[in-house]
């Protein structure tokens, strides 16, 4: 690629500003060029390139392709992928000195884990518009149950001021919710039950004669309608960032110029006639913190900027769902999304249709004369 | 206008297979017809559609594909943009709905009309979906068979 394409997509970073930020890949914009959306060029470009894949941590990049896409796919991570959370809870006896809705708030925002494919094959709970709820089944609901009773330790000392050596039970952990099976989640989650995705999440404390003894309802939401909802704790991305030095630095400044980027950032190499040089190492690992352009000596000597079309993306899971499934549901949520679309305009269209032709059979009569000749 | 949708429909093919959902729960979206609530603005080459239950997470990403949009290609060298403006809008943040406006160039008016850009957006977004899927699999695979945690160059 020639030098002038490839700066195209350098953002330029300045001590005060910003230069070249929008995307200019669309046809017309520049001239005897094609930027017309086309799948073929778009497979030729598009790489994926992984760093770190783990249950819980993803980090990867998406390189070439636009801001408006890698958006879209963050955002749906977030807000659209669906996951399984405490929706309703039941309380028999809450004697801790935690209010009923508090600690059905903290609940809820436990996140939970269990069998990947059965959470997949739950339905929705749909409370629809009635004003008594729909009868919840073993399709769309799974129940938990926590009960939890504080007493004294009969074994402790007089001396002991220790609550944990004083009392059992003192602490209700998020690995108390005992999971009841219903129907076929009996078989579906056999292998994996579902339980809480960390075990010593701290639920509440209690002192003895204290109790919490609490039905729970877990349903399928989406991240818009509840934050707990979200299958990431955090899907964010970065553009990577590109350092030009243009004049060379040598010597001490060399070092000095090193220090003002995190490590790993710029290596301090020596040249054949032994003299220390700066360069480019990794320009992945900096935050374009521009420590650099606040050194008068040097001013004019290198460029900070971001490559607009190099996303680094970073997906951390909650637990339920592992952080590279997260994206791969994203793109298949958006997917879904322009599906579904397309057969809302295709219905809309037919109505569209439907009703010019009934219009139209309204304005000439002489077509059903004999149907209305019939009726009277 | 009306005979306009009667066009489209006698080109378009229902296909059944490729409408069926994976995941129903999600089909929330809709778009109002023009006799639930006529947006303005419409004329030949130009129209809006107000989606409801979509926000900025498609709204950005239809935008964006449908002003990428395509050219036929007549065996012209010279690429020529057919659609002159392509936008959307949340008008209200405490209503689930969003806008979008598409126009076309006067020249491509009888081959082309907002209907179609819409439909060709859907369709390239569909497209660069399976894609990435496909792209993203690839490399994740490739991944963990080389090990897993250290870094790949």
């Amino acid at each position: 690629m020639p030098a002038a394409t490839n700066r195209r997509n350098i953002v330029g970073v300045n001590a005060e500003t910003v230069t070249n930020v929008s995307s200019t890949d669309f046809p017309g914009h520049w001239p005897g060029e094609d930027h017309s959306w086309s799948v073929k060029h778009f497979r030729r470009t598009f790489k994926v390139k992984f760093y770190r894949n783990t249950p819980l941590l993803s980090q990867f990049d998406l390189i070439h392709t636009d801001a408006a896409i890698a958006n879209t796919l963050r955002r749906i991570m977030i807000a659209e992928v669906p996951t399984l959370a405490i929706e309703s809870v039941y309380v028999s006896n809450n004697t801790s000195i935690i209010q009923d809705e508090v600690l059905a708030h903290r609940l809820g925002l436990i996140p939970l884990r269990g069998d990947k494919d059965a959470l997949k094959g739950l339905s929705w709970y749909l409370r629809g518009e009635d004003a008594t709820p729909r009868e919840p089944t073993d399709e769309d609901t799974i129940v938990l149950h926590l009960k939890k009773t504080c007493e004294r330790n009969p074994d402790a000392k007089k001396t002991d001021t220790d609550p944990d050596k004083l009392y059992i039970n003192h602490n209700v952990y998020a690995s108390d919710m005992v999971f009841e099976p219903a129907g076929r989640q009996i078989k579906s989650f056999a292998r994996d039950p579902v339980r809480a995705a960390n075990p010593d999440v701290l639920i509440a404390k209690l002192r003895p004669g204290q109790e919490v003894d609490l039905t729970m309802h877990c349903v399928k939401g989406i991240g818009q309608d509840h934050a707990k909802f979200s299958p990431v704790a955090t899907a964010s991305y970065r553009l990577l960032p590109d350092i030009r030095i243009k004049k060379p630095i040598r010597g001490k400044a060399a070092e000095r110029f090193a220090a003002c980027f995190p490590k790993g950032v710029i290596a301090v190499r020596e040249g054949r006639d032994g003299e220390k040089e700066a360069v480019v190492d990794n320009a992945r690992n900096d935050t374009v913190s521009r420590e650099v352009l606040r050194h008068d000596e040097f001013r004019g000597m290198v460029e900070l900027g971001r490559v607009r079309d190099h996303f680094i993306f970073s997906v951390e899971s909650t637990g339920q769902f592992d952080a590279d499934e997260i994206f791969l549901s994203a793109v298949g949520t958006l997917k879904a999304k322009t599906i579904n679309l397309k057969r809302d305009i295709y219905k809309m269209l037919q109505k569209q249709a439907l009703d010019a032709k009934r219009a139209r059979e309204a304005e000439n009569p002489d077509v059903d004369e004999g149907d209305a000749m019939d009726t009277q | 206008m009306t005979s306009k949708a009667e066009d489209i429909l006698d080109g378009m093919e229902e296909d059944d297979d490729e409408l069926t959902m994976p995941d129903e729960g999600l089909s929330d979206i809709r778009i109002t017809t023009s006799f639930e609530l006529q947006l303005p603005g419409e004329e030949e080459g130009s129209a809006s559609f107000e989606i409801i239950g979509e926000d900025h997470t498609l709204g950005n990403a239809l935008r964006y594909i449908i002003m990428k949009k395509w050219v036929r290609n007549f065996g012209f060298w010279v690429p020529d943009p057919e659609v002159e403006f392509c936008g959307y809008s949340i008008p209200h943040p405490s209503e689930d709905k969003m806008n979008i406006r598409i126009q076309i160039y006067p020249e491509y008016w009888e081959q082309t009309r907002p209907y179609d850009a819409l439909m060709k957006g859907l369709d390239d977004l569909g497209d660069l979906c399976d894609h990435i899927t496909h792209a993203f699999k690839e490399a994740r695979d490739k991944f963990v068979e080389l090990g897993d945690g250290s870094e790949q160059g």
